[in-house]
Order: structure tokens, then sequence, then C-alpha cells
């Protein structure tokens, strides 16, 4: 794996190597010093361009228990605006000596452009409404692990929200299927991508009909712009219509899990007590988050990643 | 200036083709005829145009010259030079320049500027002062220094009504046309691409095709009202074709143009991410491509324009939707439209028609020496056509200041070999001798 840009990429294989690798790295999380020296003298720069605590941090983490070293880019878009282009900022961080770039920006298509001018290896971790591919993975694994059929196979996942504008939901879809398992897109026909051409996917505009045979429903962040750019007509509505509201949740088989990549709102795509009952697994997909980052980092960097005896140091 | 004799060729204007020689002297054609020979004693210099056509220099309604504002990025010169060599000798420069060409000062600046180029430099004036879209510029005081073509480019006028009045006022000016960039602002702000099947995968905000189509029914309902010539820039979508060759078949007064790229290129080029391919109209569909193409070859677009928009290189390696959009064209106008119009049937000569005589007609031009005919009399632009000659597309080797195409390494065929502003070569063997 030279880059990882598109959750696509990896393929099947690809994507059960990254299950398998974060199995063992699981195990190194739940150590009493949780670090192994895999990446001892590798140089990991996180450049990000959108404000992202939780990404961020999640890659750093998995970094150090890796015993890589970390750097910090952070530049709000204003700054860039001031002159320097994309290409220079990314070419005077290469020129520092790094081994990899974990990309976040706002805009979609950036980890391609900046995998163009690099020799390092580049993670997208997050490009616009496009691709965010490991949070794809953690949700794969998240779903091996907490749904009874331990596979994504033959499972039905409903994907319900804003999926027009999400990242998430456009490497989920590439993931889970890949997999095996069926997507539902759930939206409002305005939160849904102008063309679904090419994706395999089914579509409803009704909750309450798909949740009964679902095994897991994958709820997206709701923002609260898409009131004024007149795609809802109100959070309230949007909550009416298609949030997971206790209620509804009592429609779902008793082995379907919740989940959502957060930040949450409650109260508006997810209720406060849905958030909180035992088949949310929302806090669990954060955990799994560290491990597959780990898995990812040490695929594209370990000298040598077949050899699982570096887990042992 | 000695005499010029361009020998061997296949000479084509709009009245026709036959195989002839043409001398030139003093900057006008003397004499078209086969087998012509220079009196002993003259001095006259022969450009070969052997397997050539012989055609009215091309003439580009559409291009950005940049110059003032942007001198960075191009030139009236450095674009005039790429012009020449891409077979012109006339281009309409654009009014989204810094600041606007919105007034009789701007225009006689850049006219002043393009005294001296190696193509003949019009201008198109802005329809509303600063392209604002609010207050109509001096289109009389704009005309009465020459100006033909006024239009916001950049920016369609949104305002039904302001659009209205510029059609009524400008109608008293005989030979003057506005030009509409036909795009809705309420449906296509915040888009990047073309809205379809590739803008809902890689992510990129669409501008739907509806968003010209709109405008262009709108304006050809305005034309009807005031009675008005309107020019459609660059149409892309397959919608708007339709519209202008119903509206044709109605009697209106509409002429359009079309872009090379929007014959060649679609919107599946974006999954590069690549900003060269991010342009205004976008590139759209396949079958938007098809419709355009098939518009040229019925006669519902009048010309294939450049829409020539040369970007520095900082701003194109930017992210896609942070990146101007605009690529060139001048240099690779011509193989390009063979290209595409060739393989929907049409000549090497009906292209030359988009690409010359049409053209030069819309933007009154014609009546400058532009677009032909070649026959004893008439001024010396003239271009000479090698439809033979296969060359690489070398980003580095282009003339224009800057160097955003996006057919950096694509083979084309059809080259000017020779260009000839008014008896000068300004172009020989497809180099430019100033």
């Amino acid at each position: 794996m030279r880059h990882l840009l598109s959750v696509a990429d990896l393929g099947v294989d690809g994507i059960e190597e990254v299950m398998r690798v974060t199995d063992s790295f699981v195990e190194v999380s739940e150590r009493s010093i949780p670090k192994v020296p895999a990446l001892r003298g590798k140089t990991i720069v996180s450049l990000f361009y959108e404000d992202s605590t939780r990404t961020r941090l999640s890659f750093e983490t998995a970094a150090k228990r890796l015993s890589a070293d970390t750097m910090n880019f952070s530049v709000s878009s204003s700054s860039v605006k001031k002159g320097e282009s994309l290409r220079d900022t990314v070419l005077t961080i290469e020129a520092m000596g790094i081994d990899a770039v974990v990309v976040r920006h706002a805009s979609a298509g950036v980890p391609w452009q900046v995998a163009n001018w690099v020799d390092a290896a580049v993670i997208n971790a997050g490009d616009g409404w496009h691709e965010h591919p490991t949070q794809a993975l953690l949700d794969c694994y998240t779903i091996r692990k907490e749904h009874p059929a331990r596979s994504l196979a033959g499972l039905h996942v409903a994907i319900v929200g804003d999926v027009k504008h999400s990242r998430v939901a456009r490497s989920d879809v590439l993931a889970f299927t890949l997999l095996g398992a069926r997507v539902t897109l759930v939206a409002p026909p305005t939160l849904l991508p102008p063309s679904l051409e090419g994706w395999p996917v089914k579509v409803s505009h009704d909750i309450g009909g798909v949740l009964p045979d679902v095994d897991v429903v994958y709820l997206l962040r709701m923002q609260k712009e898409r009131q004024t750019e007149a795609l809802l007509p109100s959070l309230r509505e949007y909550t009416a219509m298609y949030g997971l509201t206790r209620r509804r949740a009592a429609l779902l088989p008793d082995d379907a899990i919740v989940m959502h990549p957060g930040p949450m709102n409650r109260g508006v795509e997810i209720a406060a007590e849905v958030a909180d009952l035992p088949r949310s697994v929302i806090t669990r997909q954060v955990a799994n988050g560290v491990a597959v980052r780990m898995a990812v980092l040490f695929l594209m960097l370990a000298a040598n990643p077949k050899e699982v005896a570096v887990l042992d140091g | 200036m000695a005499d010029l004799l361009i020998r061997g060729g296949t000479v084509v204007d709009a009245t026709g083709s036959r195989v002839a020689d043409v001398l030139v002297r003093g900057g006008r054609i003397v004499e078209v005829a086969e087998g012509i020979d220079v009196p002993t004693g003259k001095k006259a210099r022969t450009l070969d145009a052997g397997g050539c056509l012989v055609a009215p220099g091309l003439v580009d309604l559409h291009a950005h010259l940049r110059q003032p504002g942007r001198e960075e990025a191009e030139t009236v010169e450095t674009a005039s030079r790429a012009a020449a060599l891409g077979g012109y000798t006339a281009v309409v420069a654009m009014p989204n320049t810094d600041p606007a060409i919105d007034s009789a000062g701007v225009v006689r600046e850049v006219l002043e500027l393009g005294r001296d180029a190696l193509c003949r430099v019009a201008v198109a004036g802005a329809i509303t002062v600063g392209r604002n879209g609010q207050r109509l510029a001096p289109i009389g005081e704009m005309a009465a220094l020459g100006v033909r073509l006024f239009t916001d480019d950049g920016a369609g006028v949104q305002d039904g009504r302001l659009m209205r009045r510029a059609l009524e006022y400008a109608s008293a000016f005989p030979g003057v046309r506005l030009a509409q960039h036909c795009e809705d602002a309420s449906l296509a702000t915040g888009g990047h691409m073309h809205e379809g099947e590739w803008s809902s995968r890689l992510g990129i905000p669409g501008i739907p095709a509806e968003a010209e189509d709109v405008m262009v029914m709108r304006d050809i309902a305005l034309c009807r009202l005031t009675g008005a010539p309107v020019h459609f820039l660059h149409l892309s979508t397959a919608g708007s074709v339709e519209l202008v060759r119903r509206a044709k078949a109605a009697g209106l007064a509409v002429t359009a143009e079309a872009a090379p790229h929007h014959l060649v290129l679609t919107d599946a080029e974006c999954a590069s991410y690549d900003p060269v391919f991010k342009v205004n109209p976008p590139l759209r569909s396949p079958a938007d491509v098809d419709a355009v193409r098939a518009g040229c070859a019925d006669g519902s677009i009048d010309a294939i324009a450049t829409d020539h928009a040369p970007h520095e290189l900082e701003l194109k390696e930017q992210a896609f939707d942070e990146a101007p959009p605009g690529m060139l064209g001048l240099e690779t106008a011509l193989p390009l439209a063979l290209e595409a119009l060739g393989a929907v049937g049409m000549a090497p000569a009906d292209v030359l028609a988009l690409m010359s005589w049409r053209p030069a007609a819309i933007a009154g031009l014609d009546a400058l020496g532009q677009g032909g005919p070649i026959a004893a009399g008439a001024v010396a632009n003239l271009c000479v056509v090698d439809p033979d000659a296969a060359w690489v597309v070398d980003p580095l080797r282009l003339a224009s200041l800057s160097r955003n195409t996006p057919y950096a390494g694509r083979k084309v065929i059809g080259r000017s070999r020779h260009t000839i502003l008014a008896g000068e070569p300004v172009v020989v063997d497809a180099e430019a001798q100033r």
C-alpha cells in the first residue's frame, strides 16, 4: 500500500488485511504500556487544513503507539489564501524529511493532488464531501466486532441523513458493499447526491419502513447550515421525519446496532437516550479508530509489515 | 515590404475552394490564380503552401488577454503571439480585466496595447459598470471607438430587466451586439464542475446544465421582446444548443459560439482533481459534447471561440474548488476543432468557416478585412493550415505566459503553418517572426 486515498483502492483483500492487523493492535492497546517500536525513526506529519480534533488525535495516538515521531501542521484556509500555494506548503513539509503525511482538507481531491507532488506516503484523513477511508475501515471493523454476524456479508446497513455532503457516507458505501453488505440510503432528496448512477445502493425516504429490516443503522451528522441553504425546512422537521427517536429505535431487530461517526447532535439525528442504549456502539467506533489507524500506518510504513514479531517489542 | 507569394495551396473562403497561389503586395491581396510567377527583377518572398489550405485568418470571438491587471498571467502582446501561432489574425479581448473594460478610457488603453500586436486586437466592452450587473456601462461611448460586442463575460447579467434595457439601449448603435455568459447564479453559485454522475462521486459541488439553459431561455425571450441581436457565449449543454436551434428556426436574431474544450473533453476529466480541467462553463457530459458538436455541424452554433483563459501556475496548484476556472485555447483550438468536428463529418473548410468568416461577421470584423474573402483588393489577413501536421502539445513550448493547457502531452493533428497579418508574415513554418 503506497498511499491510502480511497478506501476502494484497498479492495476486499486490502480491507481484510487491515482488519487482521487491527486485531493485533487492539491487543496492543489493551496492554499496560500500549506501545510498540514498529515505526521507530519514522516521521508522520498531520497536515490539517480543516479543524478536526478527533481525527487528528486519533492519528496522533496511533502514530505514538507505534513509536513514530509526529508533527502537526495545522493551517486555516485563510492563512493559505495569504499566499503560499497548496503545492508549496506540501513541498516545504516534505523537505523536512518525512515518511508519511496525513491530509485533511475541506476540498475534495486534495490528497490526490498531494500524492502527485510528494514521495512520502499520503493518507487521506477526509477530503471535502468526498472520502474518509480510515473512518470506513474503523466502521467495518466495528461492525465485525459488534454485530453477532461477525461479518458484513449479507448484512443490511441503512445510512441515514446528509449523504450529499458526507465523505463518511461515500467511503462507507464503497467499503460496506465491497465486503458484501446491502446499503440503503435514507435521506430527504435534497440531501442525496444529485446522481446515484453507479452507486450499488437503494434509496428510501421512509426511515420507519427501513428500520425493521436493518442490521446496522448508521446516522450521519446533521449540520445547522442545511436549513439556511433551503435543503431542509428546519432541524425540527428533520428530526420528525428522519431522526432516530426512541420510538423508531424500538423498530430495530434485536441484534441491530446503531453507529455514528461523531460528533453527535443529540436530539437532532439521534435521541439522547438512543445514543446511550447498549446497541449503540459509537464510543467503540472511536476506540477502534486508533487501532485501525495503527494498522494502516504500520502496513504503509513498517520495513517489513509481514513480520508480526515486531509487535512484541 | 517585399511582395509575398503563397504558393501551391488550396484557397478556401466563404465563396468556396480552388487551387491557387496568392500574391500579396503592400498588405493587400493583388492576385489569386494558379501558377503565379513573380516577374524577374521583382523581390518576392515565397511561402510554401503545398498540401495546405490557404484561408482567411482565424478570428477568435472570445479571449481573455488579462491586460490590464493580470500581466503575470498574460499580456496583449503574449496572447497575440499565441493567437498568431494558432492561426488567428484577430481576437476579441474580453472585458473582465482589472479594471474592467467598461469605459472609453480602458477601451483606448487595450486598443493601444494591441496596436503593434501579432494579430488585430478588438475589444469587447462590459454591459454594466464594473461588470457588477447593476448599472449600464457607457455603451455608446465605447461603440464610438469601434466596440461591437458587449458582455459581462465571467458572469451573466442576472437581472432580466437590466438585460432587457441593455438590449433596447444598445439597439441604437449599428452593428452592436450583446453577448451573454449564460449562467443563472442562483442555480450555479457554489458549483465547481458539471453536476451529475461524476460530481456526485467525486464530492465536488456541481453546476447543473440547467443553470445555462435557464438564461439562454430568458435571453431568447428578451431577443424576441426587443428585436435586438443576442450572441450566446460558450454554449456547453444539449439543452441550450436545442434552444438556440429552435430560436433560429423561429427567425430570431441569435448567434452562438462553442469552445474547443466543450467539443473534446468531458466531466470525467475532473476525476484527476487537476484544476487544469476546471473551466466555466464546466466540462459537461458526453451527451452534451455530442450535442455541441451536432450544433456546430447543423449551423445552430455559428462559431468556435477559444475562451482562452490564462492563469498563473500557482493559482492552478490549489485545491480544485479553490482554483479559478479557465484554460488556454488559442494555440490548440484549430487541431481540436478539426478533430472533433471532423468526427461528425465536417470538412476542414466547414470548420474554418466557424473559426474565421462567420465569427468575423458576428464581431463586425469583416468590415475591417478579417474573415476574407481571399480576392484581389482584400486585406491580406491569412492563415495557411496544414491539416495533416501532427504535433504534441507541450505546455512549456506555448507562447502564452501561462501553462494551464488541459492538453499537455496530447497528440493533435492540424496546425497553422503560416499566419499573415495585413501582408506581414508574422508566423512562418509555425515560428513567430517577432
